[in-house]
């Protein structure tokens, strides 16, 4: 997709620069936010230490639950990031890969029982098990969209429609339910640790995803893919592989992302679980001022992003939107920062400003 | 065998894809009919398949003209159902006239194409983006309006909505030896009007061929002297009209509001669009190839679904089996073609 870039006029000063800095989308909207919240209803900032029903210690707030459940949204935020910028286009199947990853996370814990009292195999097994099949439903993606040249948005759709009922089929169409505590911890609290685990575990997802920026290639080889595919195999990239592995990549954050929202709830519900989220992360990657078309991307600014959606999200619920309602509110939040953030809108406003500028200086002469 | 070659080179890509999906279409017909027994050589199933899907095919059709204009509009189904809604409401709680219904029916999807127009074309906004806020906002609307799943009773609307139209000919004898008329509903009707209506677009008229040259090169159509941001405004425009006007035949079809209509409409819509022979990145598509598009999609549905397979889970694979395998055949065939013009 070739796009006519209207690149922003260069602005002086410190607030130009501040405004051409990709990160100061997400973090403009997400203060927002914070002072839309402190203005109405300062109890936002609130962060109380309870006991949970397990009687363990735990922090509990808006900031808390937006840290809470944010983190799968940001996890899916760092390879839906790579998948944008190496093939311009999204992967719209990783809710219903987090419904097939999370089912057969489930089917390796229990077998055939779906009520086991003990489980079959150790956690750490099935989450290897559960990442091969992510992975490797990724890389099927991955191979409809590098191999056979198809536009990603609708190579995942396959998956997308079909995701749902393959997660229903490996567990027969049954509700496994675990009942072991030890489970509930990825997506819940650790017993003497007040800060739930999900945000332990996004965390670690970040900080090996800046090693592998810092320290391979993979970021600039899939920003030089994305930017322009024939000069990047001409300088000697295979961009075949490099698409490819983006997907394997996703495939790997979907099934970290099954693995806390399986935990949070002990169990799973076929066509509930993960839905709309791609939704969710797609926006995250935009919020973040990543072009959607391919090419350049800021890692900081999507996930930044993902946890900005999740606040809009927990902030409208504050105001006792119903939760089917919810997506209207967001849409206008969405449309609101996509219309901001947009060049030819600031462009707009730019020579706005500096029409008013002249003529007050004008004025002064 | 090298004059049928030289013809396949010769063709236009809208034109291959368009008889692949033809040929594949019949084949699958006639797989149908000699592996699920007579029921498939009934005319009257062929016209069920057209009754259940003529809001599929009006909304495969806008979404074909975006597609074609190198865009793409998910919000076809979430503007179904706030349509379905609204309309459903204003029949039975306020007692009002199907002809303002079909106003409102009308005026939302144009309010939807003017507001997402404006956004894709003029501030060069992600059609992506565009119309997954406008997805959310209409879903989330739906609810706002009402919540409760409820059948129309209003008695103009439930007349209209029975009104059948015989077609001659095409009866057939019902198990006791009745003659039984086969017939299709008004919505196949205002469906196939929309078909050749913009068949016609698509092919005679300059808007027409400014879809496919902005579509197939944005840079080169600016230089042709076409106004792309012009180009891309209508095309949203009609899209959304032609949702609003596919919600009231769904509408009509089913006879009720409810929150769950039309749930993933957008994604049929799309994938009959591209079974069609209508590619994602512009330029190639045809009207016609989107109609049998939407009649390949619902006939493996209804082989599913007689053949006794557990719906809820066959019908998204299967669905998604078929997609992929034309993605395949498309891409392996344009590859080839396009090797073999360079040879």
């Amino acid at each position: 997709m070739s796009t006519i870039s209207t690149k922003p006029k260069s602005q002086g000063g410190f607030a130009g620069k501040l405004l051409k800095n990709q990160i100061f989308i997400p973090i403009a909207a997400m203060l927002l936010l914070l002072l839309f919240n402190l203005i109405v209803d300062p109890s936002f900032f609130k962060i109380t230490m309870g006991l949970n029903s397990d009687g363990n210690p735990v922090l509990s707030g808006y900031l808390i639950t937006i840290l809470n459940n944010g983190s799968e949204l940001a996890i899916l935020a760092i390879g839906m990031t790579l998948v944008t910028a190496a093939s311009g286009g999204q992967d719209i199947s990783v809710g219903a890969a987090i419904a097939i990853a999370g089912s057969t996370l489930l089917r390796v814990l229990c077998g055939t029982n779906t009520r086991p009292d003990v489980l079959r195999t150790p956690v750490f097994v099935a989450f290897i098990v559960c990442c091969l099949v992510a992975m490797a439903f990724g890389a099927f993606n991955g191979a409809l969209v590098a191999i056979f040249k198809i536009q990603p948005m609708v190579a995942t759709l396959i998956l997308y429609t079909a995701g749902r009922s393959i997660a229903a089929w490996i567990n027969n169409n049954e509700l496994p339910i675990i009942s072991d505590p030890k489970f509930a911890y990825y997506g819940g609290f650790i017993p003497g640790i007040p800060v739930p685990t999900p945000f332990f575990i996004a965390v670690a997802c970040v900080i090996v995803i800046t090693l592998v920026l810092k320290f391979t290639n993979l970021g600039l080889y899939t920003q030089a893919v994305g930017i322009n595919e024939s000069s990047s195999r001409l300088n000697g990239l295979n961009p075949i592989f490099i698409k490819w592995l983006t997907f394997v990549v996703l495939g790997l954050c979907v099934a970290v992302a099954a693995l806390i929202k399986v935990s949070r709830l002990s169990s799973i519900n076929y066509s509930v679980i993960a839905k709309d989220i791609e939704m969710d992360a797609i926006l995250a990657v935009a919020l973040g001022g990543n072009a959607l078309g391919g090419g350049k991307f800021n890692m900081a600014a999507s996930i930044i992003g993902a946890f900005v959606i999740q606040m809009l999200t927990t902030t409208l619920f504050k105001f006792n939107v119903p939760s089917d309602a919810l997506p209207a509110y967001k849409a206008v939040v969405v449309i609101v920062l996509v219309v901001i953030s947009a060049p030819v809108f600031r462009d707009t406003m730019s020579g706005l400003a500096k029409k008013l500028g002249a003529a007050k200086n004008k004025g002064v002469a | 065998m090298s004059k049928i070659k030289d013809r396949f080179k010769d063709m236009t890509d809208t034109n291959l894809l368009l008889t692949i999906t033809i040929v594949v279409f019949f084949l699958m017909y006639i797989g149908a009919v000699i592996f699920q027994g007579k029921g498939f050589l009934k005319p009257q199933t062929f016209f069920n398949i057209l009754n259940a899907n003529a809001a599929l095919i009006i909304l495969s059709c806008g979404m074909s003209i975006v597609m074609i204009t190198g865009g793409i509009d998910i919000s076809v189904g979430g503007v179904t159902a706030l349509i379905s809604m609204s309309c459903a409401v204003y029949l039975d709680y306020k007692g009002g006239n199907v002809g303002v219904s079909l106003l409102i029916a009308l005026m939302i999807g144009v309010a939807y194409g003017l507001v997402q127009g404006f956004l894709v074309a003029y501030l060069d906004i992600q059609p992506f983006i565009v119309s997954l806020a406008g997805m959310f906002f209409a879903r989330g609307m739906t609810t706002i309006v009402n919540t409760n799943p409820f059948n129309v009773e209003n008695p103009a609307f439930v007349a209209l909505k029975e009104t059948r139209i015989v077609v001659p000919g095409m009866g057939s004898y019902n198990k006791l030896g009745k003659y039984v008329d086969a017939y299709v509903e008004i919505g196949v009707i205002v469906a196939i009007i929309v078909v050749i209506l913009m068949f016609c677009v698509l092919r005679w008229t300059k808007l027409g061929r400014s879809f496919y040259a902005v579509g197939g090169n944005k840079q080169s159509a600016l230089m042709l002297g076409i106004n792309v941001k012009r180009t891309k405004f209508l095309s949203h425009l009609i899209c959304s009209t032609l949702a609003g006007i596919g919600g009231y035949v769904y509408f009509l079809h089913v006879g009720s509001g409810a929150v769950t209509h039309a749930q993933g409409a957008e994604m049929n819509a799309i994938a009959s669009s591209i079974i069609g022979g209508t590619m994602l990145t512009g330029g190639v598509g045809n009207i016609i190839g989107t109609f049998f598009g939407v009649l390949s999609l619902s006939t493996i549905q209804n082989i599913v679904s007689s053949a006794g397979l557990d719906q809820a889970w066959w019908t998204g694979i299967t669905i998604a089996a078929m997609l992929c395998i034309f993605l395949v055949i498309q891409s392996v065939v344009m590859a080839r073609k396009k090797s073999s013009v360079k040879k």
